[in-house]
C-alpha cells in the first residue's frame, strides 16, 4: 500500500448482491491513483466501518443498486462518528431509490442521513473520481 | 531398536513416552507429578523409572521435550478491531500453542494498563492497522506497555509504518519486530508472528521458567505441548512423502480447565454461491476455550450448556447434577467413583464438546432477500471433515467414547453451525499425541506409523 495515495473503502451495501458495477468502480478508482479497498458485494455497515479503521481511510463509497438504499445506508453516519472516524468523507451511488424520483429530492434526504454526496443513476465512474480529488484534495 | 524418549512436561502431570523409530511402534507410556517449584527433573527421573519398569531399560538415542508447566506460554494481544487485527493477533498467538489470557481491541485504557501489569504475561503480541493504515491505536497502546514496564518481550506484528515509532517508544525492552499479522485488509499473515513467539519460547521463557535445568538431559527442540498436538495432528492429516495422511480432521482435547479445538481443513462453501464473510481461517485452526473445562472451569459447562439440558442427558435431577459439579469443582483431581459420578461426568464431557467445536466451527446463514434466498459463511466449513480424534481423560476413560464425541457432530437442531457429520470417532487411548508430535520433527514417519496405529477407531461404543 502506497503511503501518500488516499485510500477508499468500496462495497455494495446490505442486501445487494449486483455486482458488476462494484467490479467497475474498483478498477477505476484504482486507476485513478487511489488504495482502493474492496470489500465487494452484501456489505454491512459495521464492515465499512472496520475496514475504514485498520485502515485508516479516507472515504467510504457506498454502492446500492436494488432500490433498498435509504434503508440500508440509515445510520451510517452516526456509526461511523461512535467508531471515531468523525469526518470521514461518505459517497453513496447507483440506483439507491425505488424507481424514478426527482434527485434533488433525494440528494436532500441521504445529506441529512450525512453523506457528503450522493449520484444519481447512471453516474459515470469518471464524476465520481472528479469529486473524490476535489474532495480529498488530490493534485493531479 | 532404537527407542526415543518424548517427555511432556504438563502442569500437573509429567508424562513419558518411550517410542521405537526404527520398526515405528510405542515402547510404553508412564507419568509422575510435574516438580518445577524443587527441580523439574526429579518428576521425570520418577516417570522414567516407572517406564523402565514396564519395557526394560532403554537406551535412548534422543530425548526431545515440550511443556506446558508454569502456566504453559502466557501471551496477551492486542489489536485495533475486534474483528480484524485484534482476532488476527489472537489466533496466531494460539496457532503457536499460546495460552491467550486476554486480547484487546482499540486502544488501551488504565484498567486494561492495571490489568497487564498484574498479568505480567510471558510475551505480549502488540498488532493493529494494516500497512499504511492506522498508526495511531499501536502508538498509543506501545505507550501504554512503556509505561506499565515489565521486562517480559513485546512482539510487534501491526501496521509497518508504527514499527519504527513504537520501537523508539519502547527503547529499553526486548522488542522484536516482525510482519503485520494484516498486512493488507482481510488477509491474514500468522506464519512470521508464529515464528518469532517459538524462537522466543525456546531463547528465553524455558529459562525463564526454570525449565532450562532439564534441557541439559534433553537433545532436542522444545515447544510448548500445544504447538506440538498441532504438529502431530497436521502430520497425521497430510501424511509424509511416503505415507498417506487421513485427511481432513478435527480433533478435540477435554482437559481439566479448558477444552482445545483443532482442525485440519480449508473449510470452504460447499456451494460456490455462498458469501463468504470475515477473516480469512487458517487451514490449521486452534480455538481454546478457556471457560470449557471437566474440573477447573465445570461452572463453564454448565452455564454454557445449561443445568437442565446436561441432567436431562446425564438422567440425573438437577439438584443431584449440582452437587456432583460442586463435588468436581472442589476436588480437581476427583475421578468419577459410581455410576452417577459416572453418568454426570460423561454428560458434562458432552457438553464440552458440543460446546467447544460450535464456537470453533464456522456458521451459515441464510438472508432473504428481494432476490430470494442469499447464504453467508462465516468461519470454517467442516461438515465434510470425516475424521474425529478426541482425547483427554474424561473421554478415554469411559466406555461411552463415541456417544459423547458426537455431541460435537452437525445436529439438526442447530442447522448453522458447520459441524463434521457421518465421522469415524478416533481416540488417543494411550494419549500419545503430543509425543508423536514431537516425535514428528525428527522421525515424521515413525511418528505417523504410530499415530496410525494407537488411535483406535472408537469400537466400544455401547
Ligand atoms: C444484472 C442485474 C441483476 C442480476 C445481478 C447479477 C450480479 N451478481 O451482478 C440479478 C439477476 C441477480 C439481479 C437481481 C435483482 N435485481 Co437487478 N439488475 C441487473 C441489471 C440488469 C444490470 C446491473 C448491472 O450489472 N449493470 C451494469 C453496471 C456496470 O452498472 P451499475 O450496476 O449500475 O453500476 C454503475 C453505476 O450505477 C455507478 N455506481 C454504482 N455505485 C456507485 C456509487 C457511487 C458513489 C457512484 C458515483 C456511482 C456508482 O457506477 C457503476 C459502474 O459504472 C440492472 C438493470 C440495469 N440495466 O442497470 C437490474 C436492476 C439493478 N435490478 C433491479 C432489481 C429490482 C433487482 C431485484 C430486486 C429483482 C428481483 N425482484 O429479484 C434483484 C435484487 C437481488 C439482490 N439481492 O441484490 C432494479 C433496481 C431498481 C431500483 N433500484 O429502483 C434494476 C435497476 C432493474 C430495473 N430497472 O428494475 N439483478
Amino acid at each position: 500500500m502506497e503511503q501518500n495515495k488516499k485510500t477508499l473503502i468500496i462495497g455494495v451495501i446490505g442486501a445487494d448482491v449486483h455486482a458488476v458495477g462494484n467490479q467497475i468502480l474498483y478498477h477505476a478508482f484504482t486507476e485513478a491513483g487511489f488504495n482502493v479497498v474492496n470489500l465487494g458485494v452484501m456489505v454491512s455497515q459495521e464492515e465499512f466501518i472496520n475496514a475504514a479503521i485498520e485502515t485508516n481511510a479516507d472515504a467510504i463509497v457506498v454502492s446500492s443498486l436494488y432500490g433498498q438504499g435509504e434503508l440500508d445506508c440509515r445510520g451510517l453516519r452516526e456509526k461511523c462518528d461512535e467508531a471515531g472516524l468523525e469526518g470521514i468523507l461518505l459517497y453513496v451511488g447507483g440506483n439507491i431509490v425505488i424507481g424514478k424520483q426527482p434527485f434533488e429530492e433525494v440528494e436532500k434526504r441521504f445529506k441529512a442521513m450525512g453523506f457528503d454526496r450522493s449520484f444519481p443513476p447512471g453516474t459515470p465512474p469518471e464524476v465520481d473520481i472528479e469529486y473524490l480529488k476535489k474532495d480529498l484534495h488530490v493534485e493531479d | 531398536m532404537k527407542p526415543v524418549l518424548l517427555i511432556d512436561f504438563g502442569s500437573t502431570y509429567t508424562k513419558v513416552t518411550a517410542a521405537d523409530v526404527d520398526a515405528p511402534r510405542l515402547l510404553g507410556t508412564a507419568n509422575s507429578y510435574t516438580t518445577i517449584e524443587t527441580d523439574i527433573n526429579d518428576g521425570l527421573a520418577d516417570a522414567l523409572e516407572k517406564l523402565e519398569r514396564q519395557t526394560g531399560k532403554l537406551d535412548f538415542a534422543a530425548r526431545y521435550a515440550c511443556s506446558s508447566a508454569a502456566g504453559g506460554l502466557r501471551m496477551l494481544a492486542s489489536g485495533l478491531v475486534p474483528e480484524l487485527t485484534a482476532e488476527a493477533a489472537k489466533t496466531a498467538s494460539l496457532g503457536a500453542g499460546a495460552k491467550v489470557l486476554k486480547t484487546y481491541a482499540f486502544q488501551l485504557n488504565e484498567d486494561d494498563a492495571d490489568e497487564i501489569k498484574a498479568i505480567d504475561p510471558d510475551i505480549f503480541l502488540l498488532c493493529g492497522g494494516t500497512d499504511g493504515g492506522n498508526t495511531a491505536c499501536i502508538i498509543h497502546n506501545a505507550e501504554v506497555l512503556r509505561e506499565i514496564g515489565g521486562d517480559y518481550p513485546i512482539i510487534l506484528a501491526g501496521n509497518r509504518n508504527a514499527a519504527r515509532t513504537c520501537s523508539r517508544i519502547l527503547e529499553g525492552r526486548e522488542v522484536h519486530v516482525t510482519e503485520n499479522v494484516m498486512p493488507a485488509f482481510g488477509t491474514l499473515n500468522i506464519e512470521p508472528t508464529q515464528q518469532v513467539i517459538r524462537e522466543v519460547f525456546l531463547n528465553r521463557i524455558i529459562e525463564a521458567k526454570g525449565l532450562s535445568k532439564a534441557s541439559e538431559l534433553i537433545s532436542g527442540i522444545m515447544m510448548p505441548t500445544p504447538s506440538a498436538v498441532m504438529a502431530a495432528i497436521k502430520l497425521l492429516a497430510e501424511g509424509t512423502e511416503t505415507q498417506k495422511g487421513i485427511g481432513d480432521l478435527v480433533a478435540v482435547d477435554v482437559g481439566g480447565a479448558t477444552t482445545d479445538v483443532y482442525s485440519v481443513a480449508e473449510g470452504l462453501p460447499d456451494d460456490p454461491r455462498t458469501a463468504l464473510r470475515g477473516l480469512p481461517e487458517p487451514y490449521i485452526k486452534r480455538t481454546v476455550e478457556g471457560d470449557i473445562g471437566m474440573r477447573y472451569s465445570i461452572h463453564g459447562i454448565v452455564d454454557a450448556a445449561g443445568l437442565k439440558k446436561t441432567a436431562q442427558i446425564a438422567g440425573l435431577t438437577e439438584e443431584r447434577l449440582s452437587e456432583i459439579v460442586e463435588r468436581f469443582a472442589a476436588h480437581t483431581d476427583l475421578l468419577p467413583y459410581d455410576d452417577e459420578t459416572q453418568r454426570a461426568d460423561e454428560a458434562l464431557a458432552s457438553m464440552a464438546i458440543r460446546v467447544a467445536v460450535t464456537r470453533h466451527a464456522g456458521r451459515l446463514s441464510e438472508i432473504f432477500g428481494l432476490g430470494g434466498l442469499q447464504l453467508i459463511q462465516t468461519g470454517k466449513n467442516l461438515k465434510n471433515v470425516d475424521q474425529f480424534i478426541v482425547t483427554g481423560g474424561s473421554l478415554i476413560h469411559t466406555e461411552h467414547t463415541g456417544r459423547i464425541a458426537s455431541y460435537g457432530f452437525y445436529d439438526a437442531e442447530d442447522p448453522g453451525s458447520l459441524k463434521p457429520q457421518n465421522c469415524t470417532v478416533l481416540v488417543d487411548r494411550s494419549y500419545i499425541i503430543a509425543a508423536m508430535g514431537l516425535l514428528s520433527q525428527y522421525y515424521p514417519d515413525a511418528a505417523l506409523t504410530i499415530l496410525k496405529e494407537e488411535l483406535k477407531k472408537d469400537d466400544r461404543t455401547e
